[in-house]
């Protein structure tokens, strides 16, 4: 048989036989393939710190939503007769928690006072413990809103810029460029000058300067997908610009987005109570975080534990929203990390 | 080069430009008048002391006037200190604050440096755990809580140091120290990664494979190299420092820049806020200028626009 040596030789039928149905076996493989959130997931589990924060936000936000209906005081009740009670709970008297004032003395044995009051009381007489959970709902509120609404704006703002391109892209490029150089604190006091301080107006104020971050991270990454093949697939085969950018691009740049709305919720946070703290933020009766830091920084001379606990609770805040925050960034994307 | 620093030069015109016409017209927005009990006065009073401070003009003719005297560095009149104007009050108040700022910034630049070396020599180890807790505590608690705390704790229970006010060089150490706190978290963690990822450079390992000391690859290779990018961190460190001064010398009661500034918010001083505004803005500005040239000067790397 001469044959050209790339040929293949030619095979006789009678060499193939009917292969038995019990030999063919799908490929083995060890494990289901994991999902990009799945590996997320698992890397992040690994994180001790990012699991740690996670849980420690999850049990505070649980915390202030039910704390406040441990007791029967509400946060904006006065009662001039309980003013200034040191915290006193039953059964961690050990702890510190025995109702004596720095001095030594015990004001509920002088006033004759049998309600405890766990985390004390503030100089109205109103309850400390259901004040700060109140206070720890307002705070979050604050930081997740503010981080939801620059969000939106930053990703319409960014992926517009990005995905358009050319002279738009440009124009509006040089709006940031003039943004980014305005200093964010600057702009949040004099906002909060103009307008009363109130919830929504430092919400407002946050995010007049807030969204450029993420439009910028937005931009950087739907530029970098832009070019590559699988977006020219989605192209060549005719999908439609809306289906582009939400089947293709918005998954894709979904990992930075919750990485920078995960730092920005504890900044917002950390700006919420800097302006309470300089005078600029929520008014009695309304608590928040910075509030009560501010009402307890003004009398720690003589009542420390007004300013110990929300102090304690804004840190653990804030320590587990960087920790997961950058947990996070190393499980979903390991070339961000910085 | 040149091109480039003239583009940077153009941008940071513009945005001052926008600031000061921001801050202006905020300011007319603003609710109150910046007399004391202006219900006390009279038309009359009222009329003249509108006319002594120009605020009878149309807000437009306000507006170029007070662009014209910004040219000259005339800031205008106090409304609260009765003759004294904005850029004196300014020039002295800044010494404290300056002063509080580039002791945190030394201080804290050191301590991180420390951190965060020791950090990447020793990665993976209970050290670095301990550093990199140490800077996120850092990063995270408010510089003001950490203030208030020591104040409480250094101050007032343990008097160590004076809990307040400004009469010497030891009153300068906690709100130094305060300001610093966050100074030493961020370069610590820059420092950290920076190394990390120098320390795996082809160029660490040709000098190891040399047969250098390990002192003179650490000293020479790796923390020179890993110094480059730290420039960066100038920016965010002076809004950092910017912040932390309004209310640091707040609690502490330093008598400066940012004292004034939160006192003149809650008295309406608007030609003080807004003189204060300008010249945090401009240092603000300035800084990221200087940063982005002294960037492509330090990594030769990067080449600016302009240069090729």
């Amino acid at each position: 048989m001469g044959r050209k040596p790339n040929e293949t030789p030619e095979i006789p039928d009678d060499m193939f036989t009917p292969a038995s149905p019990g030999i063919v076996t799908k490929a083995e493989t060890s494990a289901a393939p994991l999902t990009f959130w799945q590996e997320a997931w698992r890397r992040l589990r690994k994180n001790k710190g990012a699991l740690a924060g996670l849980i420690t936000i999850v049990f505070l936000i649980v915390v202030s939503l039910i704390g406040p209906l441990f007791n029967e005081y509400s946060y904006s009740q006065q009662d001039l007769v309980r003013s200034n009670l040191p915290p006193k709970i039953a059964g961690l008297e050990w702890l510190g928690f025995d109702g004596t004032r720095s001095s030594g003395e015990n004001t509920y044995e002088e006033r004759g006072i049998t309600a405890n009051a766990w985390f004390g009381t503030d100089e109205f007489g109103r309850d400390l413990w259901t004040r700060l959970w109140k206070a720890t709902q307002v705070s979050l509120f604050i930081g997740v809103v503010a981080a939801f609404l620059d969000l939106l704006i930053g990703v319409v703002y960014g992926g517009i810029s990005a995905f358009y391109g050319g002279r738009l892209d440009n124009v509006m490029q040089r709006i940031i460029e003039v943004l980014v150089g305005i200093p964010n604190l600057i702009v949040i006091i004099l906002f909060i000058l103009i307008f009363e301080p109130g919830i929504l107006s430092i919400i407002l104020a946050m995010i007049i300067t807030g969204w450029v971050g993420m439009a910028r991270v937005v931009r950087g990454q739907i530029l970098q997908l832009k070019g590559q093949e699988f977006i020219l697939a989605a192209r060549t085969l005719g999908t439609s610009n809306g289906k582009l950018i939400w089947k293709h691009l918005f998954p894709n740049v979904m990992g930075p987005i919750i990485i920078t709305v995960m730092f920005t919720i504890p900044s917002a946070i950390f700006f919420e109570a800097f302006l309470s703290f300089i005078g600029l933020g929520l008014q009695p009766p309304l608590a928040s975080l910075g509030v009560l830091i501010e009402d307890g920084y003004q009398s720690m001379r003589f009542f420390s534990y007004k300013l110990i606990f929300p102090a304690i609770v804004i840190s653990a805040l804030m320590i587990s929203f960087n920790l997961l925050a950058d947990g996070l960034r190393d499980a979903l994307d390991p070339k961000m990390r910085r | 080069m040149r091109n480039y620093f003239l583009s940077r030069l153009g941008y940071m015109l513009v945005t001052l430009l926008i600031i000061v016409t921001a801050t202006f017209f905020f300011m007319q927005l603003l609710p109150g008048t910046p007399f004391n009990n202006p219900e006390k006065l009279t038309e009359q009073q009222l009329l003249s002391l509108n006319e002594k401070y120009g605020l009878d003009k149309p807000i437009a003719l306000q507006y170029f006037i007070y662009l014209g005297n910004l040219l000259q560095f005339d800031l205008g009149l106090s409304f609260q200190y009765e003759g004294r104007t904005v850029e004196s009050i300014i020039g002295s108040r800044i010494g404290p604050s300056a002063l509080i700022g580039l002791q945190a910034v030394v201080f804290g630049t050191a301590a991180g440096l420390l951190l965060g070396m020791i950090s990447a020599l020793k990665h993976n180890s209970f050290l670095d755990y301990t550093s990199v807790f140490i800077a996120v505590l850092g990063m995270s608690v408010p510089s003001f809580v950490f203030a208030a705390l020591m104040q409480y704790y250094l101050g007032v229970k343990l008097q160590w140091l004076p809990a307040a006010l400004w009469r010497g060089w030891e009153y300068t150490i906690m709100p130094s120290l305060a300001l610093s706190v966050m100074v030493i978290a961020t370069v610590a963690r820059f420092i950290r990664t920076e190394m990390l990822e120098v320390l795996g450079q082809d160029y660490v390992v040709t000098a190891r494979a040399k047969g250098l000391t390990e002192k003179a690859v650490i000293v020479k290779h790796v923390v020179r190299n890993a110094l480059i990018p730290v420039v960066t961190m100038l920016g965010p460190l002076t809004v950092g420092i910017m912040t932390g001064t309004l209310v640091i010398e707040k609690i502490f009661a330093v008598p400066g820049l940012g004292e004034q500034f939160t006192l003149s918010i809650m008295v309406n001083d608007y030609s003080v806020i807004m003189g204060i505004t300008l010249f945090y803005s401009s240092l603000f500005i300035l800084v990221v200028m200087i940063v982005d040239i002294l960037y492509g000067v330090l990594d030769p790397r990067i080449s600016l626009k302009g240069e090729g």
